[in-house]
């Protein structure tokens, strides 16, 4: 029998090396997330995740889980304050849902439903951010960018090719991509990418499939984010291969 | 872009780059030190140059923007010939920096923030440089400008105007004083170079972890860790290599006693370091200078190279066979995040100065995930005289809890401005009595991320039972707004937030736009709510100090001195979040319409 | 029974999707006139809001007449609620946002071709654009937001009927939409 941590009053057992997160999820304890990606190290950036840990506020996918921890999670203190970060990234990016082949199947929109954010309540800050059509299969809308860095990292760590960085310091941090052109079309990346499965928004987006599915059948039409992470979790880390929290790439 | 194509580079230029990366072995984690020569060099990082560099460092060439695009002081677009920044902290403020840099402005017919049309010059305004003592202070391509005046100003536009180079400006102009205008232990110590260490061979590594921990020694940097037991952790942690780095990226607006300890005492904290290399077990350290202080890079190289040649560094240290550490000397680039330890860390690495998640700590996973130790300038100088005086006379000195000396930088509205040295436990009126103060209204100790007191705390002590520092005390009188001195403070945090967590990349700057609506009378009660309700985001949820930390200046202003923000705001619940009527200019301008319905009223 | 509640509805910068999608609740309209008696609204073209318990708006703020209308509201209803994207984040119009708004009237009235002799409109009857499409948050405040583009029928009924109760209005899974 394996360790346990309390979560909102439950008993949660964990691996050790385990991470507060990962031991939740594994559970069928559903904990809010963006950047965090089961086939991926955990980053920390977005901050959905923040949890009480003996009082103390922290982000569970970094926070090594340990025995006789008091987690807090769901409690209306820090989903006041999730919901305070999803619309801080609202307003941050250019997020136009209507026009967006994302739409149904993104993950900022998915917690926005779940949290019940009704508006972004702050003064949009509408950034410049020119879109990337020079690939043929391939566009990029930086627009919607929540900076998880997720294509960063699946590209480097898993596609070994680098095609996605970070530029820029705080509030003009953006995305860039790996070649002196500054285009995509001058990147090594395939459609067969990890990369290009991994956005959580819509920023990398294959052309000429979009809008596939229909209103009513896309992922998170059917079920609650707080649902469709759960199936997605059991995943061991590094095993390759599809994730459930990707998109099919077929 | 092709080399060739660049007018720039031409085969002297690809031979200077040649010599450089080899003299930094072609090592990608060097690429930050390499940009910085690269900045100086050609003054800003050319396109030719960056696919040069990715390829002799075999790095993505986006890694180069990567990671210039994070520091303030790198360009990847041509710069001005001249590159003029005016330290923009409060207290260069408060001496006119502002107007300083308007009149350059009008005298060298340019924008701030912009360069000129014939390329020679570029002014704005930067960071806190460290020299709040001798303001307002500025850096013109690198190098510190300090006691700008009219006049001032007036004969660097003309020197400017001639092209004349740098090294031909007056002495005077760079001219940095120390000010010490109250020494102790550690400012007044005699100690012969290599005494220190001496002692501390013959007695062994766990020897110096036993006494500093029993001197009560705590970090100078400000959170005020127990030194000797991060260097016992760091000295059991696991690990191939073992580091000793010396924090000296002293970033914190108000702050410039390690310039001048780096000035003065620069041989006690190499030999902190060097003691410190002993307890751990490193034969590696590194001094991570900011790079405001780049004018002090070759004297200490000099001191580095002298203790080299008096066997205080190198290999066989003192002669004992097996003691070996070298140190090398690293520089910022404008990125007040790296004064983070696990930030600086990773600029050390030559990547983005990013504070990492932890645990693991520094001490067991820190410089190339290996056991490092990472201390302030003074804390390795106070770590020296503690080894020194041994653990009971250094504990006598100070408070129960807060040990030994500490360095205080007084700045603002005093008469004598500079460096203090006090134990441990003199209180705020003392201060102000010693450095000439009258009428203070409110001092902001440590800085903009530390604690605002008013007139009612000035019997407060520091020292870590009360007000911990890392050593900036800045006075404003009773002349002051300490509204604007709070929204000074906000534009720092947003301008150095290095955007990695949420609520600190976005917070930072929503904040500022709320002050900036307040200051421009058109704040409300709604907007304070806001401001409130920002501050708790960003103090519950941000990835490090300076997110945690970057609402204090609002919420201590508020709590002490509330008028002066509600004497801005309207007696409305709400006011638009822009100007209703100046939204209308530029369809006035484009249709010449000026009729009353061409204009808007904010409230109907 | 206690006396209906004064509702007025209006679109500003919108295309009136965010109504006709108001007029989906269908036969439930007429369980809601139990309850509500309409003032300015598209339904039954009264220029100018008096005073009401309620006011739903549609559209973002484009121009100084919206400006104007929205004061209206404002100062004549109790509760205000923000319908729809545009509403709320200023939705299809705000994606002039990052264009010059002179560069935009000039290329419209003055260089595309067919435009010889053209001439920007300076009517003083014609409200004047704002240099940005703003939400209505940013202007006025706003007590509710219903998102959605525009929102169901059902989730404006939900919403409604839960206002209409005294609770706070919840969408839930299915009828929160931001498309």
């Amino acid at each position: 029998m394996s360790d346990t941590f309390q979560l909102d009053g439950a008993a949660v057992p964990f691996e050790p090396g385990q991470t507060v997160m990962q031991a939740a999820l594994a559970a069928g304890h559903y904990i809010p997330h963006l950047c965090y990606h089961p086939e991926f190290k955990p980053h920390g950036s977005c901050k959905l995740c923040t949890i009480k840990v003996n009082g103390r506020t922290t982000a569970s996918c970094t926070m090594p889980a340990e025995a006789g921890l008091s987690v807090e999670s769901d409690i209306e203190e820090l989903n006041a304050l999730r919901r305070t970060l999803v619309q801080m990234l609202f307003a941050e990016g250019n997020h136009f849902c209507p026009s967006c082949e994302k739409s149904g199947n993104c993950v900022l929109q998915a917690l926005g439903y779940d949290l019940e954010v009704h508006a972004t309540g702050f003064r949009h800050l509408y950034p410049d951010r020119p879109i990337d059509a020079s690939h043929p299969d391939i566009l990029l809308d930086f627009n919607r960018c929540v900076l998880c860095e997720l294509c960063v990292r699946a590209s480097s760590e898993v596609d070994g090719k680098n095609v996605f960085a970070l530029a820029g310091r705080g509030i003009t941090k953006h995305l860039i991509v790996n070649s002196e052109s500054g285009l995509l079309k001058d990147t090594d990346i395939a459609l067969t990418d990890k990369a290009m499965e991994v956005c959580p928004v819509g920023v990398i987006l294959k052309k000429r499939v979009g809008f596939s599915q229909p209103i009513g059948e896309r992922r998170y039409d059917q079920r609650p984010i707080s649902a469709q992470a759960l199936d997605d979790a059991p995943r061991q880390t590094g095993t390759g291969g599809s994730c459930a929290a990707c998109e099919d790439p077929s | 872009m092709l080399p060739d194509n660049d007018p720039r580079f031409d085969a002297p230029a690809r031979k200077w780059m040649d010599e450089l990366i080899s003299r930094h072995g072609g090592d990608a984690s060097r690429l930050l030190q390499i940009l910085i020569e690269v900045q100086e060099h050609f003054g800003h990082i050319p396109p030719a140059v960056a696919i040069r560099l990715s390829g002799a460092l075999d790095i993505p060439y986006a890694r180069i923007e990567n990671v210039a695009s994070f520091y303030s002081f790198l360009h990847l677009n041509p710069q001005g010939e001249y590159r003029v920044l005016f330290s923009d902290n409060i207290t260069d403020r408060m001496l006119g920096s502002e107007t300083l840099m308007e009149q350059m402005c009008q005298l060298l017919w340019l924008q701030p923030g912009k360069v000129s049309e014939d390329g020679l010059v570029s002014i704005g305004p930067t960071s806190c440089t460290g020299m709040c003592d001798q303001g307002p202070a500025m850096l013109v391509n690198g190098r510190a400008i300090t006691r700008l005046t009219h006049q001032r100003v007036q004969e660097i536009a003309q020197l400017i105007r001639n092209r004349t180079p740098l090294s031909d400006w007056p002495a005077d102009f760079f001219k940095v004083d120390d000010d010490v205008r109250r020494s102790g232990l550690l400012l007044d110590n005699k100690l012969a170079y290599g005494e220190v260490l001496h002692a501390a061979l013959a007695a062994g590594g766990q020897n110096i972890v036993d006494v500093i921990k029993a001197s009560g020694l705590r970090g100078r940097g400000g959170a005020g860790f127990p030194t000797g037991q991060k260097w016992e952790a760091c000295r059991n942690a696991e690990g191939n290599r073992h580091f000793v780095v010396c924090n000296a990226d002293e970033g914190e607006p108000g702050t410039f006693k390690d310039r001048v300890l780096l000035t003065r005492q620069a041989d006690l904290v190499f030999e902190g370091m060097t003691l410190c290399a002993l307890a751990v077990g490193a034969r590696k350290g590194f001094l991570y200078l900011r790079g405001e202080y780049r004018y002090l890079l070759e004297p200490l190289r000099a001191v580095l190279q002298r203790r080299r040649d008096s066997n205080l560094l190198g290999e066989s240290i003192l002669g004992k066979p097996g003691f070996d550490f070298d140190i090398d000397i690293h520089l910022g680039a404008g990125a007040y995040i790296c004064g983070e330890e696990s930030a600086l860390i990773e600029s050390l690495e030559g990547k983005r100065g990013v504070p990492r998640n932890r645990p693991p700590f520094p001490v067991t996973h820190g410089y190339m995930m290996q056991p490092t130790a990472v201390d302030n300038v003074e804390t390795f100088c106070q770590a020296a005289l503690a080894m020194h005086m041994g653990a009971d006379k250094y504990r006598a000195i100070g408070t129960e809890k807060s040990s030994g000396s500490k360095l205080i930088s007084v700045s603002g509205d005093c008469a004598y401005p500079g460096i203090y040295e006090y134990p441990f436990g003199v209180t705020v009126r003392e201060i102000l009595q010693d450095c000439g103060a009258v009428n203070t209204r409110a001092v902001q100790i440590s800085g903009p991320s530390g604690i605002c007191v008013g007139e009612n705390e000035f019997n407060r002590k520091l020292g870590f039972e009360d007000l911990p520092t890392a050593g900036a005390f800045m006075v404003f009188d009773d002349s002051r707004d300490m509204f604007e001195v709070a929204r000074n403070f906000v534009h720092f945090f947003a301008h150095e937030s290095c955007g990695f967590c949420t609520p600190c990349r976005v917070g930072t700057s929503i904040l500022k736009q709320t002050l900036d609506k307040i200051a421009d009378g058109h704040g409300t009660q709604y907007d304070l709510a806001e401001v409130e309700n920002l501050d708790r985001v960003l103090q519950t949820s941000s990835h490090c100090g300076l997110g945690r930390t970057a609402c204090n200046p609002v919420l201590h202003t508020l709590k002490h001195f509330r008028p002066a923000y509600e004497n801005k705001l309207k007696s409305l619940m709400f006011s638009p979040a822009f100007d209703l009527d100046g939204s209308l200019a530029r369809a006035r301008q484009m249709t010449g319409r000026d009729d009353a319905g061409a204009h808007l009223k904010e409230n109907e | 029974m206690s006396k209906k509640l004064r509702v007025a509805t209006t679109s500003l910068a919108g295309c009136f999707g965010c109504h006709m999608s108001f007029l989906d609740i269908d036969e439930r309209l007429l369980t809601l006139l139990d309850l509500v008696e309409f003032d300015r609204s598209p339904i039954n073209d009264i220029k100018h809001c008096g005073p009401c318990d309620i006011g739903i708006i549609e559209g973002g703020v484009c121009n100084a007449e919206n400006v104007h209308v929205l004061h209206e509201f404002r100062k004549n209803c109790k509760i205000l609620i923000a319908i729809g994207a545009c509403a709320i984040n200023g939705g299809l119009p705000a994606q002039r946002n990052h264009l010059d708004l002179g560069s935009c009237l000039t290329e419209v009235y003055l260089t595309e071709p067919g435009l010889a002799h053209g001439h920007i409109p300076n009517d003083p009857e014609l409200p004047l654009p704002l240099d940005k499409v703003h939400p209505l948050h940013e202007v006025v405040k706003i007590d509710y937001f219903i998102p959605g583009c525009p929102p169901s029928g059902d989730a404006i009924w939900k919403f409604l009927t839960d206002l209409i109760a005294g609770k706070t209005p919840e969408l839930g899974h299915g009828l929160i939409k931001y498309d």
